[in-house]
C-alpha cells in the first residue's frame, strides 16, 4: 500500500464480553493502525457490532484492556471516546428523527461547543459566534456528502440510503480521528454503495481518518480495506491482509458453514 | 402569494440563523407584540384581563416549562402544578422573610427554588424512562402538595395552608389593576419565551432533543445524559416556578396547596399535547385552546340548546366539555402528535405554495 499508514493507535487485548450466559466476545485481540481502513467481518451474530460497542464504551467488557493513544483502560466511557476523537455510525440507523438534517449534523459537533445554557438563553456573544462558526464546518460536511438539497428536511422523512449518509455526516462533523462504521452499506443499492465507498475512501484519504469498518459485502471489503479481522461466534478466526484472509481455510469454512 | 420566501435569499449563515428567518414571520411577531403591548391594554376590559388574558399567559408559561422537559427533552412529567406550587410558596416566603427584597428578585428566586426541587425529582430519570418516570413525577406532585399542607411554616401558619400574595411593587410603583398586572405578566412571559426559543435553537436544545430521540447515539456523540436531563428538569421547573409565582401574585391573589392539583398538571400536559410537543408556539396555542374552549362552550352550548329547544343543565354542559376534550386529545395523540403548532406549520407551507398546488 502506498498510503502512509502509521503506528498502532488502538490496541485491544484479550477482550471478553458476556451477556448473562451469552459469550458475545471471547478473548479477542487485535490492533488498529493510524490512517488505515480496518475491516471487521464475520457471519451474523459473530460479535462485530459488540466489538465496536466495546471500542467506544457502549458495552463494557468483563475482561481485557483497551489501549487508545497510549492510554490503557479496562473500559471506555462513551463520552470519553467522543472527546478523544472516536465517532461512529450504527447498524440500525440511530439518527435524531425529530430533528432536521442540519440539526443532526450540528449535534455531531456538540463536544466542541463550549457556551453554557445561560449564554444560549441570552444569546450572548459566544453562543452566537459558536453557532456561526460551527455552522460553517457543518456546511462543509454537507457539501462533502452532497446533501445540500435536504438540509432542512426532518431526517425521518428521508429514504434509507440518505439517512445512512446523514448519519455519516453527523459522525464526520465531529472531525474524528477514528471513525467506526457499522455496516454503512447494508440495504443499499449498487449506486448508493458506490457513493458510500467513495465517501469512505475520501474521508480516509483527505482527512487521514482511521476507519474501522464492519461490512458484509466481501467485494467491498477486499477493495477498500488495508487489513481484515474475521470473527465467528465471538472468536477471532483470522486477521491479516485481505488476500491472506480470503484464503484462510478457517474463514472459508465459517463463511460456507461447513463443520470441522 | 402573500406568504413566501421568494426573493429573500440568505447570503450569510447569520441571516439564516435569525430568530425568524422568513420576513413575514418577523412582521407577524412584531405585529403580535404591538397588539399585545399597546392595543390590548388600550381596549380590553377588566374581565378580559383578569379572567382570560392573565391566566392564558401564565398557563402558557407553565406549558412552555413542561414543553421544555417533555416536548424537547422527552422526559414525561405529571408534576407541573406541583412545581408551580413551589414557585408560588417560595415567592411568598421570600417576600415575607427577606426585608425589602424586590418582587422580581423574589420571582427569580422562586424559579430557582423550583429548579432545585425539579432537579431532585428529576434524579429518577437517570435510571427510569417513560411510564415509570411519569409515575415518579406523580410522586413529586403528591409529595410537594402534602409538604406544603403538612408544614405550616411554608404558609406562615395560616389556616389550611392558604397564602395571600403580597403587593406587587416595582421601583415604588404598585401593580394593582388587572391591566398593570397583565403588562407585567406579558413582559415576563415574552422575555422567558424568547430565552426558551434561544435555548432550543442552540446546542442546549439540540442536546435535549438528541437525548429525547435516541439516547445511546447522543451519548456516543459525547452528550452526557445526566447533566443534560437534569438541566431540562431544572429549566423546566424554573419556568413552572415563575408561572406559579405569577399565578399567586398576579392572578388569584391567594392560593392554597390543593389548588395545584394533579388535575392542573394534567391540564398543562393536555396543553402541550394539543398545542404541540416540542414547539414554543404550541405552548401558547395549547394554553389558549384549553382555557378558551370551556369559556366558549359555556356560552355557546346553552344557546344552541335553546335554539334546538333542548333542556340543557349546567351538568350536561360540563359533560359535553369533558367528552370533547377527551376526543380532541385522542385525535391529537393519534392523528397529529405535533399538535396545533404543526397544523399551523402545514397551513403556512400550503400558503407558501399558494395558489399553485405544488
Ligand atoms: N445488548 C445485548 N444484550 C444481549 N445480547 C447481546 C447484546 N448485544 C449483542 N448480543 C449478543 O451478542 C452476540 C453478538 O452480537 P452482535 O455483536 O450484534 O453480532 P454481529 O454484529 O456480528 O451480527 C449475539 O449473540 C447477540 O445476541
Ligand atoms: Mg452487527
Amino acid at each position: 500500500m502506498s498510503k502512509k499508514i502509521g503506528d498502532v493507535i488502538l490496541d485491544l487485548q484479550n477482550i471478553s464480553l458476556r451477556f448473562g450466559g451469552v459469550k458475545a466476545l471471547t478473548d479477542i485481540s487485535f490492533d488498529v493502525r493510524e490512517h488505515e481502513i480496518r475491516a471487521i467481518i464475520g457471519p451474523n451474530g459473530a460479535g462485530k457490532s459488540s466489538m465496536l460497542n466495546v471500542i467506544n464504551g457502549v458495552y463494557q467488557p468483563q475482561e481485557g484492556v483497551i489501549i487508545f493513544r497510549g492510554q490503557e483502560r479496562k473500559k471506555m466511557e462513551p463520552h470519553h471516546a467522543a472527546t478523544q476523537g472516536i465517532a461512529r455510525t450504527f447498524q440500525n440507523i440511530a439518527l435524531f428523527k425529530g430533528m432536521s438534517v442540519l440539526d443532526n449534523i450540528m449535534t455531531g459537533r456538540i463536544t466542541r461547543m463550549k457556551a453554557s445554557f445561560v449564554e444560549h438563553a441570552l444569546w450572548l456573544g459566544r453562543a452566537r459566534r459558536e453557532e456561526l462558526e460551527h455552522r460553517k464546518k457543518v456546511e462543509e460536511v454537507i457539501d462533502f456528502l452532497e446533501i445540500q438539497h435536504i438540509r432542512r428536511t426532518p431526517v425521518g422523512r428521508l429514504p434509507y440510503g440518505l439517512q445512512k449518509r446523514v448519519e455519516l455526516g453527523r459522525a464526520l462533523a465531529a472531525e474524528p480521528s477514528m471513525l467506526l462504521l457499522d455496516e454503512p452499506m447494508a440495504g443499499m443499492n449498487v449506486e448508493e454503495k458506490q457513493d458510500m465507498c467513495r465517501f469512505i475512501l475520501d474521508v480516509n484519504d483527505q482527512f487521514g481518518t482511521t476507519i474501522v469498518l464492519i461490512e458484509h459485502d466481501m467485494g467491498v471489503v477486499m477493495d477498500i480495506s488495508d487489513r481484515v479481522v474475521v470473527l465467528d461466534y465471538g472468536k477471532k478466526i483470522g486477521d491479516g491482509l485481505p488476500d491472506d484472509v480470503k484464503n484462510n481455510p478457517d474463514v472459508i469454512t465459517a463463511y460456507l458453514g461447513v463443520s470441522h | 402569494m402573500i406568504y413566501r420566501e421568494a426573493g429573500q435569499f440568505k447570503t450569510s449563515y447569520a441571516a439564516d440563523q435569525q430568530l425568524f428567518p422568513i420576513r413575514q414571520d418577523r412582521i407577524g411577531v412584531i405585529l403580535l407584540l404591538v397588539v399585545a403591548f399597546l392595543i390590548v391594554p388600550a381596549v380590553a376590559g377588566e374581565y378580559w384581563f383578569s379572567a382570560i388574558l392573565i391566566p392564558f399567559l401564565i398557563f402558557s408559561l407553565a406549558a412552555l416549562g413542561l414543553n421544555i422537559l417533555t416536548g424537547y427533552a422527552g422526559q414525561l412529567s405529571l408534576g407541573s402544578a406541583a412545581f408551580m406550587a413551589v414557585g408560588a410558596y417560595a415567592a411568598y416566603n421570600f417576600q415575607l422573610r427577606i426585608e425589602g427584597i424586590p418582587i422580581l428578585v423574589s420571582f427569580a428566586c422562586a424559579g430557582l427554588t423550583a429548579a432545585g426541587v425539579g432537579i431532585l425529582f428529576g434524579l429518577p430519570s437517570l435510571w427510569i424512562k417513560g411510564f415509570y418516570l411519569a409515575v415518579a413525577t406523580l410522586a413529586a406532585q403528591f409529595f410537594i402538595v402534602w409538604c406544603l399542607t403538612k408544614f405550616p411554616w411554608f404558609s406562615n401558619y395560616s389556616s389550611s395552608g392558604v397564602i395571600s400574595a403580597q403587593k406587587v411593587v416595582i421601583l415604588g410603583h404598585e401593580f394593582a389593576s388587572p391591566r398593570e398586572k397583565y403588562l407585567l405578566v406579558l413582559t415576563l412571559v415574552a422575555v422567558m419565551a424568547l430565552a426558551a426559543k434561544n435555548m432550543v435553537r442552540s446546542s442546549t436544545g439540540r442536546a435535549w432533543m438528541a437525548v429525547r430521540d435516541m439516547d445511546v447515539a447522543a451519548e456516543v456523540i459525547g452528550i452526557r445524559l445526566m447533566p443534560t436531563k437534569l438541566l431540562a428538569f431544572a429549566v423546566s421547573s424554573f419556568y413552572c416556578g415563575v408561572a406559579g409565582a405569577l399565578y399567586a401574585f398576579c392572578y388569584l391573589g391567594s392560593v392554597e396547596p390543593d389548588g395545584f392539583s394533579l388535575d392542573m398538571s394534567f391540564r398543562i400536559l393536555f396543553m402541550i399535547i394539543i398545542g404541540g410537543a416540542g414547539s414554543i408556539l404550541g405552548s401558547f396555542l395549547g394554553a389558549a385552546f384549553i382555557l378558551l374552549l370551556p369559556i366558549f362552550l359555556d356560552i355557546a352550548l346553552p344557546r344552541m340548546a335553546g335554539l334546538l329547544g333542548l333542556p340543557f343543565s349546567n351538568a350536561t354542559v360540563s359533560h359535553i366539555q369533558i367528552l370533547l376534550f377527551g376526543t380532541l386529545i385522542m385525535f391529537f395523540l393519534i392523528v397529529e402528535p405535533h399538535g396545533l403548532a404543526r397544523l399551523w406549520q402545514i397551513g403556512k407551507e400550503k400558503l407558501r405554495l399558494w395558489p399553485f398546488p405544488h
